[in-house]
Formats: structure tokens, C-alpha cells, sequence
């Protein structure tokens, strides 16, 4: 790692005040992303700027008809926390789905969002659930938040202060995860009837360069849940990823397998 | 430029100078001489650096020295202090958990933090935890052993 400034913040203001006060300045939450890549001399802040000890952003409760998660939430902690198992437990098994359960201990989804790793698997959670980013400053909806490879809506500085989740009738994430990174060579995660409307949302992660939806079988979903309405629909593989792991050929197979195994999960849930 | 950072460790405060970008585990080996922790992979994967910060497992070579400012931290030192062996550190002797012993310290503080969470893990639940720890010897079946075989020595003590 190159030699940066470290500084805490006692909080969102104070975290903004230190952004600002810097030269490139980065926020460091769980640090299990941006570390690794400091190492690798693939990021080089002046100052990183540790929002881990913020109070309250860690926290996670039900409001209305929604899971809302703050931003310092651990992934562990979202894989056990009652409040997500209960309301949406393919967001538990997501989170429990993570790396390892060391790195499960240390990193954050709004550092995971916020960073927007094209293979992580909160991003798929998001646009599927059709969730709400807040920030320091507006509020961003899933659809609108992640615009391409590690890009996201967030303006210079902004600070993701929580996720808010709508309950959904039924939901499940399938992945085919990388068998050493376990990060996601694709993940599928579809769910119907969030906040009590019907509808479908079919959302994928690890395939491009950033998450996206797959509105045929949202289509296919709605008239018709089950496994065999996905079976037949192959998405283009013209803008997915290539590399060491997988072709994109492939990758465009394993989207159309994922969606498969992951309605059928969704509907076993409700005979458990 | 260095500044200062103190947290409690294995019981007692321990203070020192580090750099913004000094990782725990080289704080604990190399500052404090806590050589018990060790540095496999140093890109948390391989889990040879698990401490404990605050009761939770971690991968000390993925947290900065001054992420632990005013912590808790337990290293593999700290689990039988001066006194006798600790029930995990009894087991893995007596099962055969290591061969050469590198992967051992962080095997034992992962598995003690799965002991919190369930004190009498399956098989199936001990493998599982421990996807983010590797040994390159033993092939993990007596590693296995020696975790439900302290499992089974702490839940009676």
C-alpha cells in the first residue's frame, strides 16, 4: 500500500467535513474491497476516512413494509438479524452467501454498494427488491444506482447512510459463485409481490458490467411463477463479461440456469 | 510519518507506533512480537491471521492497526495465557490437527468463534465455517475432529 492520512470520523458531517479537507480522499467502512485493492496498488487515496465507528448506522429494523439496513450493517449481522429472516430471508441467505465468515464479519453493505464490484451479490438483492438508497443527501432508487463497472449515481463525497428493502410475497438468490473468491461468476435473485403489489423482478449480478434486470422473464414470471417460464429465455451475450472465469456464452447460460433454480427455491420456501 | 495506537491485547493494554497503512498483523507480529498470528496469503483468503477483534473472528491482515484503536484484541497467545493448554489447543495436540502448524493459529480462532455461535457444531457446520481457512497438510479430517472433540471438552467444563 502506498502511505495515506488516516483519519476517523465521529460522524456523517464530521466524515463529509474530512472528505472535502482532503486531496482524494476515500471512505473506509469494513475496508474488505478497498483494502485488498490498496495492496494491489489498484487505489491510492491521500486519506481514508474511517466511518466504521459512526454510531447508529450499523443499525437494522422494519419500517412499514420494509427492511431497512444502515450502511455499516455487517454482512454476518444481516444473515442473522430476525428482522431480515424474518421478512425476507433470501436477503439473509444472500448476506450468510458472502466470502467467507471472517469477511462476513468485517464488511458492510453500504461499502459493498457503494463500491459496486460487478460480481458482488448485494447489487442483484437491490434492483430485485426494488430498493431505496439513502444518502447523506437524497434518497436513489435500486434502478437508478448502479450505472456501470464499479460506477454508481453517488455524487463525490456522498455517504450512503442506509438501504430500505420492501417486503416481498416470495424471493430467492441462486448463485454460481467463483469455487475460490466465491464471488459471484453469476448470481440471479427474483422476487414477486414486494409492498404487496404483484410483479416480478428478475435482477443479475457477476454477468456485466454492472447489475441489471432481465425484464423478459420479469415478463414470463408474472404471468406464470414457476421454473419453466424462464427455461426457454436465453439473454443476448453481446455486453457480458469475459474473462479467466468464464466466457460470456457461458455466462448468458448460467443466467438462464440461475433464474431457473432460484423460482424454484422462492416457491419451496412457501411450502416450508 | 507514525502515530500513535493502543488497544488491549490478550488482556493487557499495548501501545505502539504505527503508519496509517500498517496492517494489524503486522502490528501484532512485528510490533508487539506476537509471532503466533501468521501472514499466509496477506489477500484474506487463506485465514493463517485470524484474531479475534472484540469477540469476532477476523483476518488482521485485511484491518488496519489503527481499526483496532481502543479494541479488544485475542490472538492465538492469549487463548492458554502461562497456564495450561487451552481445550482447542488440547484437542488439535491430541487429534493430530497440524501437520506443519502454519494454518493452526487461525484454524483455533476460527473455530472458537463458531463455537460461540454453536457450541455443538455438526460436521457438516464446522466444514462449512471453515471455508475461509486452508491447510495445505492435513486434509482438514483431524482438524474436523479436534474442533467437535474441544467442542465436546468446553461444553462439559
Amino acid at each position: 500500500m502506498y502511505p495515506f492520512r488516516y483519519r476517523r470520523a465521529a460522524g456523517v458531517e464530521d466524515a463529509r467535513r474530512l472528505f472535502e479537507d482532503s486531496e482524494d480522499g476515500r471512505y473506509l467502512a469494513g475496508g474488505h474491497t478497498l483494502l485488498p485493492a490498496m495492496k494491489l496498488r489498484l487505489s491510492a487515496p491521500s486519506d481514508l476516512i474511517d466511518i466504521a465507528g459512526i454510531a447508529g448506522l450499523e443499525r437494522i429494523r422494519t419500517r412499514d413494509d420494509a427492511v431497512v439496513i444502515g450502511a455499516l450493517a455487517r454482512h454476518n449481522r444481516v444473515a442473522q438479524a430476525g428482522e431480515v429472516r424474518g421478512a425476507i430471508p433470501a436477503l439473509a441467505e444472500l448476506a450468510g452467501s458472502i466470502g467467507d465468515f471472517q469477511v462476513r464479519n468485517r464488511g458492510t453493505i453500504g461499502g459493498s454498494i457503494a463500491n459496486a464490484d460487478p460480481a458482488a451479490d448485494y447489487p442483484a438483492a437491490l434492483l430485485a427488491l426494488g430498493a431505496t438508497v439513502r444518502t447523506d443527501r437524497r434518497a436513489i432508487a435500486a434502478d437508478d444506482f448502479f450505472t456501470d463497472l464499479f460506477e454508481t449515481a453517488l455524487d463525490e463525497g456522498e455517504i450512503v447512510t442506509e438501504v430500505a428493502f420492501p417486503r416481498p410475497r416470495r424471493a430467492a438468490y441462486m448463485k454460481f459463485p467463483n469455487p475460490a473468491s466465491r464471488y459471484a461468476i453469476v448470481g440471479v435473485f427474483v422476487a414477486q409481490g414486494m409492498g404487496g403489489a404483484e410483479g416480478v423482478r428478475v435482477a443479475v449480478t457477476g454477468a456485466g458490467p454492472a447489475a441489471f434486470r432481465v425484464a423478459e422473464m420479469e415478463a414470463a414470471l408474472a404471468g406464470d411463477f414457476a421454473p419453466e417460464a424462464v427455461a426457454g429465455i436465453a439473454i443476448p451475450e453481446d455486453d457480458l463479461a469475459s474473462d479467466l472465469h468464464a466466457t460470456p456464452d457461458y455466462r448468458a447460460h448460467l443466467v438462464t440456469v440461475m433464474a431457473k433454480r432460484a423460482v424454484a427455491r422462492a416457491l419451496a420456501r412457501d411450502e416450508t | 510519518m507514525t502515530v500513535a495506537v493502543t488497544m488491549t491485547v490478550n488482556g493487557e493494554e499495548r501501545s505502539g507506533q504505527c503508519e496509517g497503512r500498517t496492517l494489524l498483523v503486522s502490528f501484532l507480529r512485528e510490533t508487539l512480537r506476537l509471532t503466533g498470528t501468521h501472514v499466509g496469503c496477506d489477500t484474506s483468503q487463506c485465514g493463517a491471521c485470524v484474531v479475534h477483534i472484540d469477540g469476532e473472528s477476523v483476518k488482521s491482515c485485511t484491518v488496519l492497526a489503527l481499526q483496532a484503536q481502543g479494541r479488544e484484541v485475542l490472538t492465538v497467545e492469549g487463548l492458554a495465557g502461562r497456564g495450561p493448554l487451552h481445550p482447542m489447543q488440547q484437542a488439535f495436540h491430541e487429534h493430530h490437527g497440524l501437520q506443519c502448524g502454519f494454518c493452526t493459529p487461525g484454524m483455533m480462532m476460527s473455530a472458537l468463534d463458531l463455537l460461540k455461535h454453536d457450541p455443538d457444531p455438526s460436521e457438516g457446520a464446522i466444514r462449512e465455517h471453515l471455508e475461509g481457512n486452508l491447510c495445505r497438510c492435513t486434509g482438514y479430517h483431524n482438524i474436523v475432529k479436534a474442533i467437535r472433540a474441544a467442542a465436546a471438552k468446553m461444553a462439559g467444563s
